[in-house]
């Protein structure tokens, strides 16, 4: 199979478009290099994010790649935004419509599970990940389905749902290209919209080279694309079941939303006669009139393209069809009652926090050794295991960008200090920060010592030698420089320059 | 597992710290609506990497036509173009597999975005729209409206089980940013306005 048989494939005028995930400008590895592989993970042992970070940039290729395309697809998402007028309204209208959602999250769950199973879906309930792929799996099997096929969900990721069903001799297909090139090769998705993002177009030839049997040293897109569609396609064909996620549930009507680029929750939900979705009890909405508000925002928050090019509406089964909707509870009602944080179930999972954030862009999304990476990652993570994800809250710089871009406003950077806080409070910090925060902390606490101690760091700054502030303890000393700092300090030159002026103001 | 449910409901209701949040009520945003929405329709839809035919007032068909430039099955959906293959009732949805081309009717447009709405109605079988190499559309003008508001004030919604904005071809850009079309549902989408007969 060629790409030649295909000339749509390489439309010339399919180069100067932008929407979906396409980059602006051509982006193209120059180099192969062997890809970085994610955080080590240890049982429930603290992931530690700064190293698998480490040896992410020690690729530079992978490096550099990963952060054009997402400032890329960063920049695509402010020339949408600058396009349409209301869009700060329709930010503040998102934030809106999830808080007051939240606020009756009962009643409107009971609603949707009433005009859905009045239309003929059949609603079920977990309150965790087992018990979602034990509903799943008994739906199967009463169905004797030994294929499916299944769109893109991270909801399926937080419930080990594929890994579950191998066990349980269920054959799993991920239709999202993606997705597939990363179940292909046994690693988890790095990005909750461009799951493969932290991939070379040489390591996919790779990976398809072993897996589909494509030519190891053709790395074309184009052809790289149509080798996995025409493998999946029979496979796709032969299921007997379809699953997909839901970005969107609209409980007046009994309507679950899925958006997808490539047509493949359709094909997922529509070929087989059985379609299963794993829907979070946080994706709920009133009604149509919010939707709007958020399929306007979400596809172009994501990628800075209008919408995605499919945006399917599931309301019941089709003639002949079975269909059942899974809601999942997983730690969110538990995180509804969590003063500071239970605005992070607003989430609508676009990753426009993860495309702007400095630290995501130059560490990739599996040195987070999570199912959530990046800004959003930071702040959802630790509620699902406090002591294994207790560091990712200091994988921030804490610039607030992530805040600015959020297009249902989630207050993430005030979060992800909260975080620090609520960590340290619960004795979740580790030895080499509980040493600096004590020591810190005594110095903070007396104005005198806090004083006297100024000069001496800045004299230390200005007169160490480099090899003693850009060492291994110095942690920031690295990949930055300590910048310069002032003769005086602010109170020294208070003193000196205002202080009687203030004084003699007074009198 | 009804146990599950009672134990998330009483979860929720127990943390509810939110307080009352009122509904926001959400505006149309169509203020600035040209009277003739065709001219944004086409910008948007070759935006999203769809085509939009050139009409022929003595053949209307004949864009349709012409736009079948490859060989193998043309099912048609619609009464205004005879294909070599019709949905009948024993059409199953894998049957729709060896079709190249499709020929269908929106049940409308979206000028914002580009968009065609299809619903189960116009769709026949619901993989009329996805396991066929290439779509060719019928849209009646008359059936654009100017932005996602408007089309979710439309009655498809409370009327079909499933409903689809399609926004140009299937399309991925997952190796290096690199834009394909084609991804697993359609390759190409082509729009020819034709009012319904």
């Amino acid at each position: 199979m060629t790409a030649e048989l295909h000339e749509e494939l390489t439309d010339p005028n399919a180069d100067q478009l932008d929407h979906g995930a396409a980059s602006s400008r051509p982006l193209k590895s120059r180099i192969s290099e062997p890809q970085p592989r994610g955080a080590k993970v240890h049982g429930n042992r603290p992931i530690d994010q700064s190293e698998a970070a480490n040896r992410f940039i020690a690729a530079t290729e992978h490096e550099a790649m990963h952060d054009a395309r997402l400032w890329d697809l960063r920049q695509k998402r402010d020339k949408e935004m600058h396009g349409i007028e209301e869009w700060e309204e329709l930010r503040d209208l998102a934030s809106g419509i999830k808080e007051h959602t939240l606020s009756k999250l009962d009643y409107y769950l009971e609603l949707f599970e009433k005009n859905a199973t009045a239309n003929g879906i059949k609603v079920h309930w977990a309150k965790d990940g087992a018990e979602h792929n034990a509903i799943v799996l008994d739906i199967l099997r009463k169905k004797g389905v030994e294929r499916l096929i299944k769109s893109k969900s991270m909801l399926t990721e937080e419930c080990g749902f594929r890994h579950f069903m191998a066990e349980n001799n269920v054959e799993v297909i991920e239709t999202d290209l993606g997705e597939r090139i990363q179940q292909l090769d046994d690693e988890a998705p790095s990005h909750v919209v461009v799951p493969a993002v932290h991939k070379l177009r040489t390591d996919v030839a790779g990976v398809f080279a072993k897996t589909i049997g494509s030519d190891p040293d053709n790395a074309d897109a184009h052809y790289l694309t149509e080798c996995q569609r025409e493998a999946t396609r029979p496979l796709i064909l032969s299921a007997q079941a379809g699953m997909t996620g839901g970005n969107f549930v609209v409980a007046e009507t009994g309507t679950f939303v899925v958006c997808t680029n490539e047509g493949n929750a359709d094909l997922s939900a529509n070929t087989p006669p059985l379609h299963i979705a794993s829907i979070g009890i946080e994706k709920l909405i009133p009604g149509l009139d919010d939707l709007a508000v958020f399929v306007r925002l979400l596809s172009r928050s994501a990628l800075g393209s209008p919408i995605t090019q499919y945006t399917s509406h599931f309301r019941g089964p089709r003639e002949g069809g079975e269909m059942h909707v899974v809601l999942v509870d997983n730690g969110r009602s538990a995180r509804l009652g969590m003063e500071k944080f239970w605005p992070g179930l607003k989430c609508i999972r676009c990753g426009a926090c993860m495309n702007t954030c400095p630290v995501f862009r130059r560490s990739g999304g599996l040195s987070y050794g999570a199912t959530y990476a990046g800004p959003i990652g930071l702040i959802i993570d630790p509620t699902f295991n406090v002591h294994k994800y207790r560091n990712l809250p200091y994988s921030s710089t804490l610039n607030g960008s992530c805040t600015n871009v959020c297009p249902v406003k989630i207050n993430i950077h005030e979060q992800i200090a909260d975080w620090r806080k609520t960590l340290a409070g619960e004795g979740e910090i580790s030895p080499v920060k509980k040493v600096m925060m004590k020591a810190a902390g005594e110095v903070l606490a007396s104005p005198v010592v806090y004083r006297a101690s100024l000069p001496l760091g800045r004299s230390a700054l200005r007169h160490l030698p480099h090899f003693m502030l850009y060492n291994k303890l110095n942690t920031w000393g690295r990949k930055r420089d300590i910048p310069e700092t002032p003769k005086q300090t602010f109170n020294e030159w208070y003193r000196k320059n205002r202080k009687q002026q203030a004084e003699g103001g007074k009198s | 597992m009804s146990g599950s449910r009672e134990a998330i409901l009483e979860a929720i209701r127990k943390n509810h710290i939110q307080g009352d949040r009122a509904r926001p009520n959400v505006p149309l945003f169509d203020q600035a609506a040209p009277a003739d929405l065709k001219e944004l329709f086409q910008k948007s839809l070759e935006r999203m990497g769809g085509k939009l035919l050139t009409p022929d007032a003595a053949d209307p068909m004949a864009p349709v036509r012409q736009a079948i430039v490859k060989a193998g099955p043309v099912l048609s959906c619609v009464p205004e173009f005879e294909g070599d293959m019709k949905v009948t009732p024993q059409t199953k949805p894998t049957d729709i597999a060896p079709v190249e081309y499709a020929v269908l009717r929106a049940a409308f447009g979206v000028a914002e975005t580009g968009s065609l709405c299809f619903t189960e109605k116009q769709l026949l079988v619901n993989t009329t729209g996805f396991l066929p190499q290439h779509l060719i559309i019928l849209l009646d003008p008359a059936q654009i409206v100017y932005n996602l508001h408007n089309a979710y004030q439309r009655p498809e919604w409370t009327q079909a089980h499933y409903a689809v904005f399609q926004s140009g071809p299937s399309a991925t850009a997952d190796i290096e940013g690199v834009l394909v079309h084609g991804a697993q549902g359609v390759r190409s989408l082509s729009v020819l306005f034709h009012p319904a007969s």
